[in-house]
């Protein structure tokens, strides 16, 4: 059989198909697929789950599949988030499962930091900002516990097969300026439901330039997008960084058959990297993006470094390259949760926690913090600006508190001149 | 086959994206659905919580259940009684939890033609439901498949799981 008789397949068809056991799928078409990962945390996973499976009398269609990570309510900040931690621990025991990572950061950043994630794989997690994984070219997306149970007990799920949405990137960022920008761009582009929940797919010269964690900030954000999943072709950069993480070469040796073939159809939009700006999304939403220089007049009490978007090695060496020797301004409170234990060790072991702590910061737990605003908030009428995801009315705090999102290097700006500024000029 | 409708239901109308944290907010999320209803949409309708009947349908603008993946945002409608959601569009994760925890929402192009207070009820045609107005309007939404409408039915993805186990 001739490989030419197929129809040309995007990247989201490749996925979607092998994880259906068909040779090619069509736009539209709803199908069910085999998941390879779930990956469900303290919030979404045992307290949820288990009565449901209890009720049910049925049991995890395989354990070795599943990832269970505690990140929402470490470290438990009263009584209940105690009692949610502690049957989360319970259960974990309880179910024997053999993958579990307690309190040692965020789950969209350990989950590949363990080499969970290869390419190819089609993996669901019980957390929004699952489609992070389409960075590593696999097909991931975020569903609720309900779903999560209808994965334990049958190991399948169905999706549409989406349309993709391809955003070429031509160009290079130039510094100062992140993968951050470019998304709150495309937010504030196509709007909070912009992807229409179909596949958003990052191409072109300026994403091939980024590092895997600048990917997975493309990724993570395709969920303020709208989109199902985001992804990104491996290439020669996701095999290296997964060889240097220890997954065996043998394990890659088909991963770059996952792109789009050039012919396959797409809808795509072009963007110039090279003259992107540092962007920030004014209260209170992502989508309300606008170049940094016009918000030079509002002046933050709080800069959050934090979360699964905006705290990982990368984000907090960006941070310091701005802050190297210097101290924030008097009235702001920079706070740093780095994303996880693994990178904060590595952060300070190349002395860039400790650049952050002589700015001033106050260095918190790795977990997801007042990003998810489960535990610890910002008080009244704070105005924060915030290296995260949302900054939705009352997420992050009381509905008085302004959140202003930006990336690392404009949160590490501001910090250091008391107004909402742009790193370039700092880091000139 | 029975199909999952109202009559005569009194509509709350929203704006355009209402988000996840507006319906479930984070910081009631450790307790259940109880508690977390006596706070739902406080930051967007004050006077929500408290006044919501049983078989009420929230009629909103586009881009419904924005945000988080957690289900209480669909699942504390239910409990609180609505008996849909009438918007243009949703989010799809939220979409996808609501039909798993058997909300019915209904995709309608002409929602915003609604207004706060109105009286409505549900018409369906085959796979279409058709949203009909006091004044005998009828608002045509977008066809449900029957798998996600048997979800309705049941009242979730958890009774038809053990519906199925069962039968």
């Amino acid at each position: 059989m001739s490989a030419n008789i197929f129809p040309p397949q995007t990247l989201a068809q490749k996925l979607i198909a092998r994880a259906a056991g068909r040779s090619h799928v069509a736009v539209g078409e709803v199908v069910t697929c085999q998941v390879d990962l779930a990956m469900f945390h303290d919030s979404s996973g045992p307290r949820r789950l288990k009565p449901m499976l209890d009720e049910l009398g049925a049991e995890i269609w395989d354990k070795n599949k599943v990832v269970l990570v505690l990140d929402h309510y470490v470290p438990a900040q009263d009584t209940d988030a105690q009692k949610i931690i502690q049957i989360t621990r319970d259960t974990a025991k309880q179910w024997q499962l053999p993958h579990v990572i307690d309190s040692e950061g965020i789950c969209h950043v350990v989950l590949p930091e363990r080499g969970h994630l290869k390419p190819g794989m089609f993996c669901v997690g019980g957390d929004s900002h699952s489609p992070t994984g389409g960075a590593f070219a696999c097909y991931m997306f975020g569903i609720g516990a309900t779903e999560m149970l209808g994965v334990c007990v049958t190991g399948q799920i169905w999706v549409q097969v989406p349309r993709t949405l391809r955003m070429h990137w031509s160009g290079r960022l130039q510094a100062g300026v992140s993968a951050k920008d470019m998304m709150l761009h495309m937010i504030g582009r196509f709007g909070m439901n912009g992807g229409q929940y179909q596949a958003v797919e990052f191409a072109g010269s300026a994403v091939q330039a980024l590092s895997m964690a600048e990917r997975m900030t493309l990724s993570n954000m395709s969920a303020e997008m709208g989109a199902q999943a985001g992804l990104i072709a491996a290439d020669a950069t996701t095999t290296a960084h997964l060889q240097s993480i220890g997954v065996s070469p043998e394990r890659l040796a088909e991963a770059k058959q996952w792109f789009t073939d050039e012919d396959a159809e797409f809808e795509q939009h072009r963007f110039d990297a090279s003259s992107l700006s540092p962007q920030v999304a004014a209260p209170h939403s992502p989508a309300n993006t606008r170049d940094v220089a016009e918000f030079a007049d509002v002046a933050p009490s709080i800069a959050y470094i934090g979360a699964c978007t905006g705290a990982k090695l990368e984000d907090l060496r960006a941070a310091a390259s701005v802050l190297k020797g210097q101290r924030v301004a008097s009235g702001v409170q920079l706070m740093v949760a780095p994303a996880s234990a693994r990178e904060q060790a590595q952060a300070t072991q190349e002395g860039v926690m400790q650049i952050l702590q002589d700015a001033g910061a106050t260095v918190l737990p790795n977990s997801c913090g007042a990003c998810a605003g489960y535990g610890a908030t910002f008080q009244d009428g704070a105005t924060v600006i915030s290296s995260t995801a949302r900054n939705f009315k009352g997420r992050m705090g009381p509905a008085s508190v302004n959140v202003y999102l930006a990336s690392p290097y404009t949160v590490a700006a501001s910090a250091l001149r008391g107004r909402i500024s742009d790193a370039r000029e700092v880091l000139a | 086959m029975k199909k999952s409708t109202f009559q005569n239901a009194r509509v709350w109308r929203l704006g355009a994206d209402v988000d996840t944290d507006a319906l479930a907010p984070g910081a009631y999320m450790k307790h259940g659905l109880e508690v977390i209803g006596w706070h739902c949409l406080e930051a967007v309708r004050a006077d929500f919580a408290s006044g919501v009947r049983e078989g009420d349908v929230i009629v909103a603008g586009a881009n419904f259940g924005i945000g988080s993946s957690r289900e209480q945002a669909a699942g504390v409608l239910r409990h609180l009684g609505l008996a849909a959601v009438i918007a243009p569009s949703y989010s799809g994760l939220y979409f996808r939890n609501a039909f798993n925890l058997g909300l019915l929402l209904l995709t309608c192009a002409e929602a915003e033609k609604i207004e706060e207070g109105e009286r409505l009820s549900l018409h369906w045609d085959g796979e279409t439901p058709q949203v009909v107005r006091a004044n005998g309007q009828h608002l045509v939404c977008a066809p449900i498949p029957g798998f996600l409408m048997d979800m309705v039915d049941a009242g979730g993805l958890l009774p038809l799981l053990k519906q199925r186990k069962q039968g």
